[in-house]
């Protein structure tokens, strides 16, 4: 509401975000800055406030304190319309969550119908075609039980950009995933990327991270251990957790 | 994950602002939720004062005199009501069980049982309770040639009637279990009996408590109904009271205790409504 966006200013900023529950405290002073158009990885073990941080973002948890503007807006103030803002932010989940009464072309159309107005018919052929684009064409009449999980999630994908939303928050969207079916949705997230969304996702593909990001930002007990560049941080970690992490990472995921 | 100190951390004045607005826009609201009630209590208590009749309904609805001195014979109508409730309540779930296991059984072997518990909860459910009373009630006796206690036959009434509506929601609530949960079960090596009354029953219990409060609340005034059949309840005391008095009170007398009586039933289930729903979707947002 206050200072309109500056050219050049970062679609995103956290300020020593904290959140707590009860006497554990997740997230301790985050601080980030997420430009326009760029997509960053969110690494780190469970627990490490990788997914409460997306959630603080879209305003699905409240802060217990610091600051978070986007697109130069403090939303963080409690007397930021939070609609308003998701409305400008998709999000996708772990488990797709996709709604399972409504068709996938529903489920595409129907944020555009009911939170952005756009007329039904209209709503329905810009679903249409997305689905078409991401080869969801011949499943636009069926409901979300008769696809893959991939599938499922690749529709999740497009559901959270329908509108044409700025910002992309990915919660571990392969995690559910048969290994197979991964492929597929990481496809989508860097054609994403490709045309622009801002992206900050949450994930355990490393090497997806490592292709995809502009930036990887390693979370450890709550704060940012270190944040830079893929083949920085991936080759050349700066501190030790991120190189115990890393090793351990790659430890358990040299079965594959 | 980390222990934050007793006091915890200093905290910015930033939040400490968001924190003073959060409050006062609490307590505004909280103000005008007041202010509102206050106005609105006072206009209907002023209208209602000055409406023409309120003395006559006064006296013939709200007598305390009467009230007080019918009380002693409601009261034990009342605790009539209530034996039948206990007796009702035990005796509808376990047929309300029985019917619901028998619905869900799979299998052709069990085809005549399932076909007669659909029967059963149709019919039951389709028929009036007053009827159900009247034939129980006023057949029975008849058939088998002596008195027997209303109590009895009321409470037999109510069980026939209510373990069909209880059968229905209980079936809902079993096939409202997730499939992937019997098959974890069976897994396990239980057969379809134990994976039914250790895995799926509790489930099932617990999604449809709501509905079931419900419906023992629904029952705990329909009691009352046992009165038709002759049984001497809060209702029936209440009618011979008024009849005494030649004034209503004491119908209102036998209201007001049911309504004590469904009251913490009320609240009790909106909290056990609330507590699950708070469990069960721990994690999810909004």
């Amino acid at each position: 509401m206050n200072a309109a966006a500056e050219p050049g200013a970062p679609l995103l900023a956290l300020e020593g975000v904290r959140k707590r529950y009860g006497d554990r405290e997740v997230l301790r002073g985050i601080s980030l800055e997420v430009a326009r158009h760029e997509v960053v990885a969110l690494i780190g073990a469970s627990g490490s406030g990788k997914s409460t941080l997306l959630k603080t973002i879209n305003l699905l948890e409240r802060i217990d304190d610091g600051r978070i503007l986007f697109d130069g807006e403090d939303i963080s103030d409690p007397r930021t319309k939070a609609d308003g803002v998701r409305a400008r932010i998709g999000m996708v989940f772990q488990g797709y969550n996709l709604f399972p009464h409504l068709t996938v072309l529903e489920n595409v159309a129907v944020g555009l119908r009911t939170v952005h107005r756009v007329p039904r018919a209209e709503a329905e052929r810009r679903s249409r075609d997305l689905l078409e684009r991401i080869g969801l064409g011949e499943h636009a009449k069926a409901y979300p039980d008769r696809l893959s999980g991939g599938q499922q999630q690749r529709a999740a994908l497009v559901r959270a950009i329908a509108a044409g939303q700025e910002l992309l928050l990915l919660d571990e969207i392969t995690s559910a995933l048969d290994p197979e079916l991964v492929g597929e949705v990481l496809e989508l997230v860097r054609d994403l990327g490709r045309e622009g969304t801002a992206i900050v996702m949450a994930t355990h593909e490393m090497a997806f991270a490592r292709d995809v990001a502009h930036r990887v930002v390693f979370l450890d007990g709550g704060t940012v251990c270190e944040a830079g560049p893929p083949e920085q941080l991936f080759g050349a970690p700066r501190q030790e957790r991120t190189r115990r992490f890393l090793a351990r990472f790659t430890g358990t995921a040299g079965g594959e | 994950m980390t222990l934050v100190d007793p006091e915890g951390p200093a905290v910015s004045q930033l939040e400490l602002d968001r924190r003073a607005f959060r409050r006062r826009q609490s307590a505004r609201s909280i103000l005008i939720g007041a202010g509102s009630t206050i106005l609105f209590g006072a206009i209907a208590w002023l209208s209602l004062a000055n409406s023409p009749g309120w003395s006559a309904v006064q006296s013939s609805f709200f007598d305390p005199v009467v009230a007080l001195e019918a009380l002693p014979r409601v009261w034990g109508g009342f605790l009539v009501n209530l034996q039948v409730l206990v007796f009702a309540s035990l005796g509808v779930a376990v047929l309300a069980t029985i019917l619901a296991v028998l619905r869900t059984l799979r299998g052709p072997v069990w085809a005549p049982l399932r076909a007669l518990a659909a029967v059963y909860t149709d019919l039951f459910r389709g028929t009036p309770l007053i009827i159900v009373l009247y034939l129980v009630g006023f057949g029975i006796p008849t058939i088998v040639g002596q008195r027997i206690p209303e109590i009895l036959l009321g409470t037999i009434a109510l069980t026939l009637t209510y373990s069909a509506y209880v059968a229905e929601v209980i079936r809902a609530g079993i096939e409202a279990v997730h499939p992937s949960q019997r098959l974890a079960a069976r897994a396990l090596g239980f057969s379809y009996g134990q994976s039914m009354r250790i895995v799926v029953f509790p489930q099932a219990i617990r999604k449809v408590t709501p509905a079931l409060m419900n419906d023992f609340i629904s029952m705990q005034k329909d009691v009352g109904l046992v009165s038709v059949i002759g049984a001497v309840d809060a209702v029936r005391s209440a009618q011979i009271e008024t009849a005494r008095f030649a004034d209503f009170t004491p119908y209102i007398l036998a209201g007001v205790l049911f309504v004590l009586l469904a009251w913490p039933m009320i609240r009790l289930t909106d909290w056990v409504t609330a507590r699950m729903q708070r469990r069960e979707q721990m994690g999810a947002a909004l």
